[in-house]
C-alpha cells in the first residue's frame, strides 16, 4: 500500500527506500548517470577550472508564490557556481525530511526541481534522502551542490572592482524576501509581490558572450543588495556609490517594506545578480541583461569609486549623502 | 491599501528649494531636537544631515520606544520568557535587547516561546489559539502604539479570555519633553512627532509650549516633510517668535484622534514612569486600569519590578537627552555594535547610536 506521508522507513535504505528513489527521483531528474544507481556518479568534464559551490535550504514555508523549497534548491546553487563565471552542469542533491511529511508534498517539490533543473539546463547526478524523527528537522531540508566549467578567459572574483567600474543589478530588489515575511503566520497582506526565484545561467552566458570584460559577478541573497555590495567594496578595496533614485523596488514590495520597517537594500532576492564592469563596456552588458526573460527590469544603480575605499555610500534622493553599511542580523520589525 | 511611496515628499527640487532657504536664514548656531526614533531613521536615510548647513545640529531625542525601556522592564520581560506554558508575543524590535544577563532572543535558543508579532491581535488570536497557554504581550510603545494595545485588552475582555495579558510599559511623550526642557541642555527647538501627534493633536503640547516659550514644529517623515519642519524651525528662531505649528497637516489635526485616545484612557491610566538613562518623569507612564488588572502582566504574574543599574559606561541616558552623540560614548564601536549591543540605542533599528552606526561612517 502507498503511504501518503513520509515514513522513517522511507529513510532506511531498505525497499521503502528504493521504491521512492525509483518511483519518485529517477522519473524527475531523468538521466543516465543518476539511474546507475552507483554510490556517487562518474562523470566526464572538459579540461580546466571547475567551480563547486554546495548551499542548504530550509525555508519556510515550503511553497510560496513564485517558487517553492524545490526549485529555490537548484536555482540557488545553479546561481551560485554561475556567479563564479562558470557553467554549471551537475548537482547533487540530497534530502532530510520530517516523518510524517505529506507524500504529496515532496512530489510536488521533486517535481519542482525537476524542472527547474530541465530549465536551468543542469542534470541531477547523485543524490541522497534522510528521514529523521517527527520533530527532529522541520518539514523538509535540502542540500544541493554543483559544479561548473569556467572558460580560459574568464576572471570574475569580489576582489576584481576597480574605480570607474559601473555597478549594474538585473531586477528589482527585495522580492523574494518580502515574499516569504508575507506568506509567514500572522501576516495576513493581500498583495501580488511574489519570489523572483530563477535560473541566472543562461544570463550570464549571455553576459559573457558580449565578450565584455567582466569584474566582478554575484547574486545579492542573503543580506540583499546592500550587504553584497559591501562584501564587493571589502573585497575589492575600492568605494561603491549608489544611486537611490535608481535603485528598483516593485511598488508593493516597497510598500510593504516601508509598513514593516524593512530596508529593501537588505532583504533577500533569489533570481537577481550585480555585474561590475568596466564604464564603456557598461551599455553593452545591460542591453544583454535586459534580453534575458529575468533581466527585464535591469539597470545601472552605481559606479566604483577611488573614495571611500572598502565602503558604500548613497546618493540619496534629494541630493545628500550617507553610508550604506552591511547588515549585521536578520532584520526585526519595529515597533512603530 | 495604498502601497506606493508618497512620491512628492521625495521630489529632489522641492527637498534642494527646502535646504536652501534654511542655508539661507540660518544665521546662529542652534541645536534641534528630533524627539521621535522614525525622524532619526528618516533623516539619516535620507541624508539631510549632509544638506543642512553647519549652524544647525541635530540632537536625537528619547523618542525611540525601545530606548527608553527601563533595564528593569527588560529584565520582567525575560522572566516573563522564562515562565512555564508561556508564550510571549512582542514586537520584533525587543527581540536583540540586552537584559542584565540575557535577551529574549537568548531564551528563545534556550527553548522559551518567544513569538514576533506585527499587531497587538495577533497576540490575542495566540491566546484563543492556545487555550491551555499563557499568552503575554510586551506592551512597549507611545501614544501611537498604547491605543491599538488597549483595543486589543477590550477585545480580549469581550472575547472573556483568561490567559491574555500585557506588560504595559508604555510612555506618553508631552512629559518627556517637560523633563528634557528642565535638563541641562539647551535646545532651540523641538521637531515633534508625526505619528504620536497623529493620536494626541497639535493641542496636547500646548500647555509644554506655553511654559517654556521654545520653538516646537510637528513633522511628517518624508525628507520634505523633515526639511519643511526644520524650516519652520529657523523661521521661529530667527524672528525671534516662538510658536507651536504644524508642518504635517495633511494627518495632524489640533485635536488628534478622539476615539483613539478614548480607548487608550478607558483601559490605561497615568502613572510615574521609569525612562532609561533618564530616571522617572512624572505622569509619564501608562498602567493597566485596575478595572482590567485580569489582563494586567504585572498582577497576573506578580511582576517584581527590582531596580538594576544600567551597564557600567553605556552613555544610552546622555545620547536619549542630547548631551552625547553616540561617538561621545566611550563604548560606541568599540565594545557596542549592533552585533553586541550593549544599550537598547545600538540594538533597536531606531536607536540613535544604531542610526550613527549604520549610516553615518565614522563620523
Amino acid at each position: 500500500m502507498k503511504s501518503d506521508k513520509i515514513l522513517l522507513d522511507h529513510g532506511s535504505g531498505g525497499k521503502m527506500s528504493h521504491r521512492l528513489t525509483a518511483n519518485l527521483l529517477l522519473p524527475a531528474f531523468d538521466n543516465p548517470a543518476l539511474a546507475m544507481l552507483d554510490d556517487g556518479a562518474t562523470l566526464h568534464l572538459p579540461g580546466g577550472r571547475i567551480a563547486f559551490s554546495t548551499d542548504t535550504y530550509v525555508v519556510d514555508p515550503i511553497f510560496f508564490p513564485g517558487g517553492s523549497i524545490g526549485d529555490l534548491a537548484i536555482n540557488g546553487t545553479v546561481n551560485d557556481v554561475a556567479m563564479c563565471g562558470a557553467t554549471p552542469l551537475y548537482l547533487s542533491v540530497g534530502m532530510i525530511i520530517e516523518e510524517g511529511f505529506p507524500m504529496a508534498d515532496l512530489e510536488r517539490v521533486v517535481a519542482q526541481m525537476g524542472r527547474a533543473a530541465r530549465l536551468a539546463g543542469v542534470t541531477v547526478v547523485t543524490g541522497d534522502t534522510k528521514v529523521v524523527p517527527k520533530g527532529a528537522a522541520d518539514k523538509i531540508f535540502i542540500n544541493t551542490a554543483g559544479i561548473g566549467t569556467i572558460d580560459e578567459n574568464v576572471n570574475v572574483s569580489g576582489a576584481n572592482a576597480r574605480p570607474g567600474d559601473t555597478v549594474i543589478l538585473s531586477g528589482t530588489m527585495a522580492d523574494h524576501g518580502m515574499t516569504i515575511l508575507t506568506q509567514r503566520e500572522g501576516l495576513a497582506f493581500d498583495s501580488d509581490v511574489k519570489s523572483d526565484s530563477a535560473p541566472l545561467n543562461h544570463m550570464v552566458a549571455d553576459i559573457f558572450g558580449t565578450g565584455c570584460d567582466i569584474h566582478v559577478l554575484r547574486d545579492p541573497t542573503r543580506g540583499g543588495v546592500g550587504t553584497t555590495l559591501n562584501e564587493i567594496a571589502d573585497q575589492s578595496k575600492a568605494g561603491i556609490r549608489i544611486d537611490e533614485d535608481r535603485l528598483p523596488v516593485r511598488p508593493a514590495v516597497s510598500g510593504i517594506c516601508e509598513l514593516l520597517g524593512f530596508d529593501p537594500l537588505y532583504v533577500a532576492n533569489e533570481g537577481k545578480l550585480l555585474a561590475l564592469v568596466p564604464a564603456d563596456q557598461a551599455g553593452r552588458v545591460l542591453a544583454a541583461i535586459q534580453q534575458s526573460p529575468y533581466g527585464k527590469d535591469a539597470c545601472i544603480i552605481g559606479e566604483v569609486t577611488d573614495d571611500h575605499p572598502g565602503r558604500v555610500f548613497m546618493r540619496t534622493r534629494i541630493g545628500g549623502e550617507r553610508i550604506v553599511d552591511m547588515l549585521t542580523g536578520e532584520q526585526l520589525p519595529r515597533i512603530c | 491599501m495604498a502601497l506606493k511611496q508618497n512620491d512628492a515628499f521625495h521630489d529632489p527640487q522641492i527637498a534642494r528649494h527646502l535646504a536652501e532657504r534654511i542655508t539661507q536664514t540660518s544665521r546662529g548656531p542652534v541645536r534641534f531636537m528630533e524627539v521621535c526614533g522614525t525622524h532619526t531613521v528618516s533623516i539619516f536615510r535620507s541624508g539631510i544631515r549632509s544638506l543642512l548647513p553647519e549652524t544647525i545640529a541635530l540632537l536625537s531625542g528619547p523618542g525611540c520606544p525601545v530606548c527608553v525601556t527601563a533595564q528593569t522592564e527588560i529584565d520582567a520581560f525575560i522572566a516573563l520568557a522564562r515562565e512555564p506554558e508561556t508564550i510571549v508575543a512582542t514586537f520584533g524590535d525587543l527581540l536583540r535587547v540586552p537584559g542584565s544577563g540575557s535577551s529574549l532572543q537568548r531564551e528563545k535558543a534556550a527553548g522559551a516561546d518567544v513569538r514576533i508579532v506585527y499587531s497587538t491581535f495577533d497576540a490575542v488570536n495566540l491566546a484563543s489559539q492556545n487555550p491551555d497557554k499563557r499568552v503575554v504581550f510586551l506592551g512597549v510603545g507611545f501614544e501611537t502604539t498604547a491605543p491599538t494595545v488597549a483595543a486589543a485588552i477590550l477585545a480580549a475582555h469581550q472575547q472573556k479570555l483568561d490567559n491574555f495579558c500585557v506588560v504595559s510599559a508604555h510612555k506618553t511623550v508631552p512629559p518627556a519633553l517637560e523633563a528634557l526642557a528642565d535638563g541641562e541642555i539647551n535646545i532651540d527647538g523641538f521637531l515633534l512627532p508625526g505619528h504620536v501627534s497623529v493620536v494626541i493633536g497639535l493641542d496636547a503640547y500646548r500647555p509644554f509650549f506655553e511654559t517654556h516659550r521654545v520653538p516646537c514644529v510637528v513633522a511628517g517623515f518624508e525628507p520634505a516633510d523633515l526639511l519643511q519642519g526644520i524650516a519652520m524651525l529657523v523661521d521661529q528662531v530667527e524672528s525671534r517668535q516662538p510658536a507651536l505649528e504644524n508642518a504635517y497637516p495633511r494627518v495632524v489635526s489640533a485635536a488628534g484622534n478622539p476615539k483613539a485616545m478614548a480607548v487608550m484612557n478607558e483601559v490605561f491610566e497615568t502613572v510615574d514612569a521609569d525612562w532609561r538613562g533618564i530616571g522617572t518623569i512624572p505622569k509619564s507612564g501608562l498602567a493597566i486600569r485596575e478595572s482590567y488588572a485580569a489582563f494586567d502582566a504585572v498582577k497576573v504574574f506578580d511582576l517584581q519590578l527590582k531596580p538594576v543599574p544600567e551597564p557600567k559606561g553605556c552613555a544610552c541616558g546622555a545620547v536619549l537627552t542630547g548631551l552625547k552623540i553616540p561617538p561621545q560614548c566611550p563604548l560606541y564601536k568599540t565594545v557596542c555594535n549592533p552585533m553586541a549591543p550593549v544599550g537598547p540605542c545600538m540594538v533597536s533599528s531606531e536607536g540613535t547610536c544604531a542610526a550613527y552606526y549604520r549610516y553615518h561612517g565614522d563620523g
